[in-house]
């Protein structure tokens, strides 16, 4: 179950761990020791893929601000400068800036095979926590990442998602109060660029503590697997090392091709034109719109017609997740034996995808007709609104309760070694 | 099993895709009554380098006719051997600017002719004394303009709109007279590709307005074209390098890929055998 407890073969290295136990946190964390079900698929990859790019983002970052200028009148100027004048500035500027959304595919991913398998139930329930505590991190870093450049969007998305926060006026003026404290003033101003910057650095490292944390908890139940029942003989477990580091190894140089694609040939396809315009307070651009990973929640805020309600219900979004392990009733993880929670797990990624597509429309858009009667974004943005909440509310906690699960097997050896017999 | 998943995966985004894509294009078609033409420009695409005989010819049309009105901040002349200018040329044209120089003896402002590691000068001291010459209107910088009016779709690539083909689209669909039934602001020009179809600035360009160094025939097209091509160089002056880096890492990447596939292979093969134990 546990990893194999560490004992130095060397000497100094001996030596050090009789005096401070480093090398064995080392040993656990990294999972040197560790053994996996043998039986992961390649959805089980993008743990290790998510721990790349938060390393990748990392290093880029740091030197970035070596060239960077966190004020007003020259952050934009000095992002071009590394664009233009540093040594492999432009690429290390569109490993960053392209990074963050590859940071962002691969967790969603994560997350939604979590979702499937169901490695958020018991007895993972704080691993699950503890991811979501990582997205919401990365969510807050990459809102303040992207203020950054001070382009046209950076200001107008800053403005938008801080003002979000004065919804929160319980008592008279503690909205105002709230504003304030963000921006570092009265409006979105170079104060507030400051401050973003100064927390745009530290996140990340809080994100590091999370995950040493994430995986600490990983590795106490073990890896869930696509079959959802747990290992439970020699039989049923492999070592991590050599197994999965081949694995993990082939996975991340293919994921590497896909995000070099981007990086090298279609840098920009996934930024804002408008963050190439300088931010001007005096001009508000026609049409806000956050970056890609936030849109599904951008579309939930903007379904709701009142602030608060309409700010609660996004942050609740992503907040009920939390409760998922409680909400899902069900003995069996793996969607794999549910069918019907397996149908409407892709029905909820489809309305997923679709909230998100809408969230790049403004709420009077036409989306299509039926007839003479035009549909809007915003029509279609409250039905997959209630979508979303009716699947956690209702949809997960009756299939997963009532549903007639397929006969699970009793081992994954058996499972794995007897399919293969039949094939 | 594992097989069935990724299937009905694929099946989902595919079926997703594919409506988006739909309503996207659907969208896309209803927006404008007038759309943008596209052209063929040699540095699109994985492989496209910069045309320098069109840079240089973008180059002369910003100098000649643009620069009096659009600045060029952020680019200096030593960038200029990008164009396949040499030290000498490059040092000869910055000298044809002045730049303020301090103050002599007397007290007076001094200048000095441009160097190499000076910037494009920009016509208007600020941003109020451009639109005080230009009739209220504020002539856009031009070193990120080309990258600033791109809208790329990555669902329905093919609806993508760039950034040069806008500026051509701005410079060549002036039409003389508005159509009837539009009301025109005081000054402004009809023009399709412009939000709006009102632009504050005249038509630029007029046939053989400039006379091409290399005697091309400077037609308003051909111009459009190669300041175009200038401008996307200006906002994006490291694309060449940047492919070229991305040729060798795609190339290291999928050899390694390609091992790794089938080191992996054969650390799991034992264990897929069953025969491990």
């Amino acid at each position: 179950m546990s990893s194999s407890s560490y004992e130095p073969q060397n000497k100094v290295a001996k030596w050090v761990e009789d005096r401070l136990p480093v090398l064995g946190l080392l040993h656990g964390t990294v999972g040197a020791g560790y053994q996996a079900p043998r039986n992961l698929n390649y959805w089980w990859n993008f743990g290790s893929l998510a721990g790349f790019m938060l390393v990748v983002q990392i290093v880029t970052g740091i030197i970035l601000v070596m060239h960077y200028t966190p004020h007003v009148d020259m952050a934009f100027r000095s992002v071009e400068h590394i664009m233009r004048d540093v040594n492999y500035g432009h690429i290390l500027r569109y490993i960053h800036a392209n990074g963050a959304s590859m940071f962002f595919i691969v967790v969603y991913i994560h997350i939604l095979r979590g979702m499937y398998f169901g490695s958020y139930k018991a007895p993972r329930e704080v691993l699950w926590f503890l991811g979501l505590v990582i997205y919401l991190l990365m969510m807050a870093t990459g809102f303040m990442g992207y203020v950054l450049p001070w382009g046209q969007m950076s200001f107008w998305g800053a403005s938008v998602i801080t003002n979000l926060f004065g919804a929160f006026d319980f008592y008279e003026g503690m909205g105002d109060s709230i504003l304030q404290l963000l921006w570092g003033g009265y409006s979105v101003d170079n104060p507030t660029l400051q401050r973003f910057f100064s927390l745009h650095y530290l996140m990340p490292f809080v994100i590091v503590g999370v995950v040493i944390l994430h995986i600490w908890a990983l590795h106490i139940p073990g890896s869930n697997n696509p079959l959802g029942i747990d290992a439970k003989g020699p039989a049923d477990k492999i070592p991590f090392h050599p197994y999965y580091s081949a694995k993990d190894a082939f996975g991340l140089a293919f994921f590497i091709l896909f995000f070099a694609a981007f990086v090298f040939f279609m840098p920009n396809i996934l930024g804002h034109p408008d963050n190439y315009i300088e931010a001007n307070p005096m001009v508000t651009p026609p049409h806000i719109v956050p970056e890609w990973y936030y849109l599904p929640f951008y579309t939930i805020l903007k379904a709701i017609p009142h602030k608060l309600l309409g700010v609660i219900a996004m942050f609740a979004s992503i907040l009920i997740l939390f409760v998922l392990p409680w909400l899902d009733g069900s003995k069996v993880r793996s969607a794999k034996f549910r069918p019907m929670t397996a149908f409407f797990f892709w029905l909820f990624l489809v309305n997923g995808i679709f909230l998100g597509y809408l969230g790049t429309k403004l709420p009077s858009d036409i989306v299509f007709h039926v007839g003479e009667m035009g549909v809007d974004a915003l029509t279609l943005g409250q039905i997959g609104t209630v979508f979303y909440f009716a699947y956690f509310v209702v949809i997960v906690p009756l299939v997963s309760r009532t549903e007639k699960t397929k006969p699970v097997p009793t081992s994954i050896a058996e499972a794995v070694l007897g399919s293969k017999k039949k094939g | 099993m594992l097989k069935n998943i990724k299937k009905i995966g694929l099946a989902a985004l595919a079926v997703s895709g594919i409506i988006m894509g739909g309503i996207s294009v659907a969208s896309a078609a209803g927006d404008s009554a007038y759309p943008l033409k596209k052209n063929e420009w040699p540095h699109a695409g994985p492989f496209g380098k910069f045309d320098k005989a069109a840079l240089q010819r973008g180059l002369q049309v910003y100098k000649e006719v643009c620069s009096s009105c659009h600045s060029l901040d952020m680019v200096a002349f030593r960038e200029l051997s990008a164009l396949g200018y040499n030290k000498e040329e490059i040092k000869a044209f910055a000298a044809e600017y002045d730049y303020a120089d301090g103050f002599d003896d007397e007290g007076e402002e001094k200048t000095r002719p441009g160097k190499a590691f000076d910037y494009f000068p920009a016509p208007f001291a600020s941003e109020q004394e451009a639109r005080d010459s230009n009739n209220g209107a504020f002539p856009p910088d031009f070193s990120l303009l080309a990258k600033a009016r791109e809208h790329l779709s990555i669902f329905t690539p093919w609806a993508s709109v760039y950034g040069e083909d806008y500026i051509v689209g701005i410079l060549t669909t002036y039409h003389e007279e508005a159509p009837e039934g539009v009301e025109m602001v005081e000054g402004a020009s009809f023009n399709e590709a412009f939000s709006g179809n009102q632009i504050a600035m005249a038509p630029p360009l007029s046939d053989d307005m400039v006379e091409y160094a290399d005697g091309t025939p400077a037609t308003t097209q051909q111009m459009a074209h190669d300041v175009a091509t200038f401008m996307y160089w200006a906002a994006e002056p490291k694309m060449e390098e940047r492919k070229e880096i991305g040729f060798k890492v795609m190339t290291f990447m999928l050899v390694l890929t390609i091992l790794l596939y089938f080191v992996n292979k054969s650390v799991w093969a034992k264990l897929k055998r069953g025969d491990e134990d």
